[in-house]
């Protein structure tokens, strides 16, 4: 089958712009800016993408999801002949490479060790990627208003929060967890976007605030990793913002005086 | 023992391998990728004055381990944590023999874990019993991902991890090393999640449940059940080099930690080979959490104490001389550590 003369060849910019669009569900950040694409190459077939990790042994059902997720996206973009999607050096590498190419989905491709299906993997992920997000977002409201104690956070709304990035990555997650994005709607809720109450807000916080930590963590570990793995590939790296990993520099203890009965165990 | 300008403190590595990853021992590819991994993690983290080769990495033997431990390293007491991995590697990937020999030629300064694996079914069961006469064994390191046949992992509180738990109770094993892998079945689950210690823990409350890299990538659900479940620890193994390569991230690690499960519950390890423990202990005792991370409580001498040694020989019956002694912390058996700093009290 011959080319479309009607469709502009694309490059491999366009290849790497379609692929800002897969995003690692336990890092919450583009494959694209964590220096995962190996490689781009047109081939006499079509397209064929390789991708690379920081570890062979990442668990391999996030690495699933992110090439079959890469394959997903590349196979609608307009390109006559084939999309082949492989992941490098990995220790299931065989495995998932396999289940691209026949196009065999996550049941078809890891067979006994598939149950049903990894909707419920990415949705925790989706859940902890907003929980963080909403800890970054409260958090740099609380630097910017020394005014507010940290359980004044039970109270800021969606349209109190500052116009930046932050706060286009929460309404983007709470997009995805199908949350109001409405200026009235609470910020500091739970995963179903139930607020807490001002006399739990402050744990509420410091929980995500945990939540962020890790993701942060990891996602400094893994980039650090992968540049151990695979010398130069920092330079594919797109530096994930400090300012976002350190976001507590001038937050004070506020919540001391929030404490006058004593405690009881969590339940 | 570690001094520094008067100060002394009792060491106690509490996760070390004796490993064998040299070419000749591994099985296939993967022993080669997990080693390499690991050497990854190595190079990675470690400050350039203290990297290894690659060749040096493979294999150690007991002279190497003494001096790095013991002769170079501070450390005063140090647990043996080995990993199976029978199918990536010939002999193990943890040498039982080499490591059994140098504990009982170092009686004072060594312990022996071993491992078991509830796969195993009955025959495994009638091994536990079996090494813990021949190991004296106090306690036991899992590794969840472990792969066997078809199977690349289970979980603590399957049927059959009760089990063994059960016939742990019996034997006096009291301490269970949890090392969470990245390959579970079904693959349908986050690989990582610690629910299963939580289920095990709160069944088990006699058995302490040490979950090594202190649930790292999953700190925030660690912390979260260890502060519910008063026999569940924290292990610092690959939590440690941070301090090196990204201290405030480990600042906010041993923050949270402390505000969450308290300073009588973190145990310090070098994870020995992965790093040595020389570095490590310098950099712990001269660490501070930074003055602008006001959300966490400066970290006292004291607690350094206790997480670099005294908890681990608490936990071990280690004996520590009585002027390194402390009393535990008057906190809470569960709830957030820190009360004065969020409040638990309206939950």
């Amino acid at each position: 089958m011959s080319a479309d003369p009607a469709v502009l060849p694309l490059t491999e910019r366009d290849v790497l712009r379609a692929l800002d669009a897969v995003i690692d569900p336990e890092l919450d950040e583009p494959i694209t800016d964590l220096g995962f694409v190996r490689s781009v190459r047109f081939t006499e077939q079509g397209l064929e993408v390789h991708l690379r990790l920081p570890t062979s042994f990442c668990a391999p059902n996030f690495a699933y999801l992110m090439a079959s997720d890469a394959k997903d996206v590349l196979a609608a973009l307009p390109l006559s002949g084939t999309v082949v999607v492989e992941l490098d050096d990995h220790h299931d590498s065989e495995i998932i490479n396999r289940g691209l190419a026949a196009d065999a989905g996550y049941r078809g491709t890891f067979r006994h060790e598939a149950e049903s299906d990894l909707d419920e993997l990415r949705a925790i992920f989706q859940r902890k990627a907003h929980t963080a997000a909403m800890e970054r977002a409260l958090t740099a409201m609380l630097r910017s208003r020394p005014d507010l104690e940290e359980q004044d956070v039970a109270d800021v709304r969606l349209g109190d929060l500052a116009d930046d990035e932050a706060k286009a990555a929460l309404v983007r997650r709470r997009a995805t967890l199908g949350l109001s994005l409405d200026d009235s709607a609470p910020v500091l809720v739970d995963d179903h976007g139930v607020p807490h109450p001002a006399a739990s807000a402050a744990l509420a916080l410091r929980r995500a605030r945990s939540t962020r930590i890790s993701i942060d963590g990891n996602a400094h570990f893994c980039r650090g990793l992968l540049a151990t793995r695979y010398p130069g590939s920092e330079s594919d790296q797109a530096p994930r913002a400090e300012e976002t990993f350190f976001p507590l520099s001038t937050l004070r203890s506020t919540a001391r005086s929030a404490v006058e009965t004593p405690r009881k165990s969590v339940a | 023992m570690y001094s520094q300008d008067g100060e002394s403190f009792f060491i106690v590595d509490a996760h070390v391998a004796l490993w064998d990853a040299r070419p000749e021992n591994q099985r296939n590819i993967h022993g080669k990728q997990f080693i390499d991994c690991f050497y990854d993690y190595h190079a990675n983290l470690s400050p350039e004055s203290q990297k290894w080769s690659y060749e040096e990495y493979l294999y150690q033997g007991g002279e190497r381990l003494m001096k790095d431990l013991f002769t170079d390293g501070y450390v005063d007491h140090a647990i043996f944590q080995p990993a199976k991995l029978g199918e990536f590697y010939h002999n193990g990937f943890g040498q039982t023999e080499e490591a059994w020999a140098l504990t009982q030629a170092n009686p004072d300064k060594l312990t022996y874990n071993h491992n078991f694996d509830p796969r195993l079914g009955e025959a495994g069961l009638d091994q536990l019993r079996a090494d813990a006469e021949r190991f004296d064994l106090k306690g036991v390191k899992l590794y969840t991902a472990e792969w066997n046949g078809d199977s690349r992992g289970w979980k603590l509180d399957d049927p059959w991890a009760y089990r063994y738990f059960e016939l742990c109770q019996e034997l006096g094993i009291r301490n269970i090393h949890v090392h969470k892998g990245p390959t579970i079945r079904p693959l349908d689950r986050d690989a990582f999640d610690v629910a299963d210690v939580d289920h095990a823990a709160t069944d088990f409350t006699d058995l302490n449940f040490v979950v090594e890299h202190v649930g790292l990538p999953r700190l925030e659900d660690f912390c979260w059940i260890a502060t519910q479940e008063p026999n569940v620890h924290g292990g610092l193994a690959v939590a440690m080099p941070f301090i090196h390569t990204r201290p405030r991230y480990f600042a906010q690690i041993i923050g949270e930690l402390i505000y969450w499960i308290g300073e009588d519950r973190i145990q310090f390890s070098s994870d020995y080979a992965l790093w040595t423990p020389r570095w490590l202990i310098e950099a712990f005792v001269n660490f501070q959490i930074p003055e602008d991370m006001t959300e966490y409580a400066p970290i006292t001498m004291d607690q350094k104490r206790k997480i670099l040694g005294l908890n681990a020989a608490k936990m071990y019956d280690i004996p520590v001389p009585a002027e390194l002694q402390l009393p535990n912390a008057d906190e809470t058996a569960t709830g957030s550590r820190q009360p004065e700093r969020a409040d638990l009290a309206a939950v």
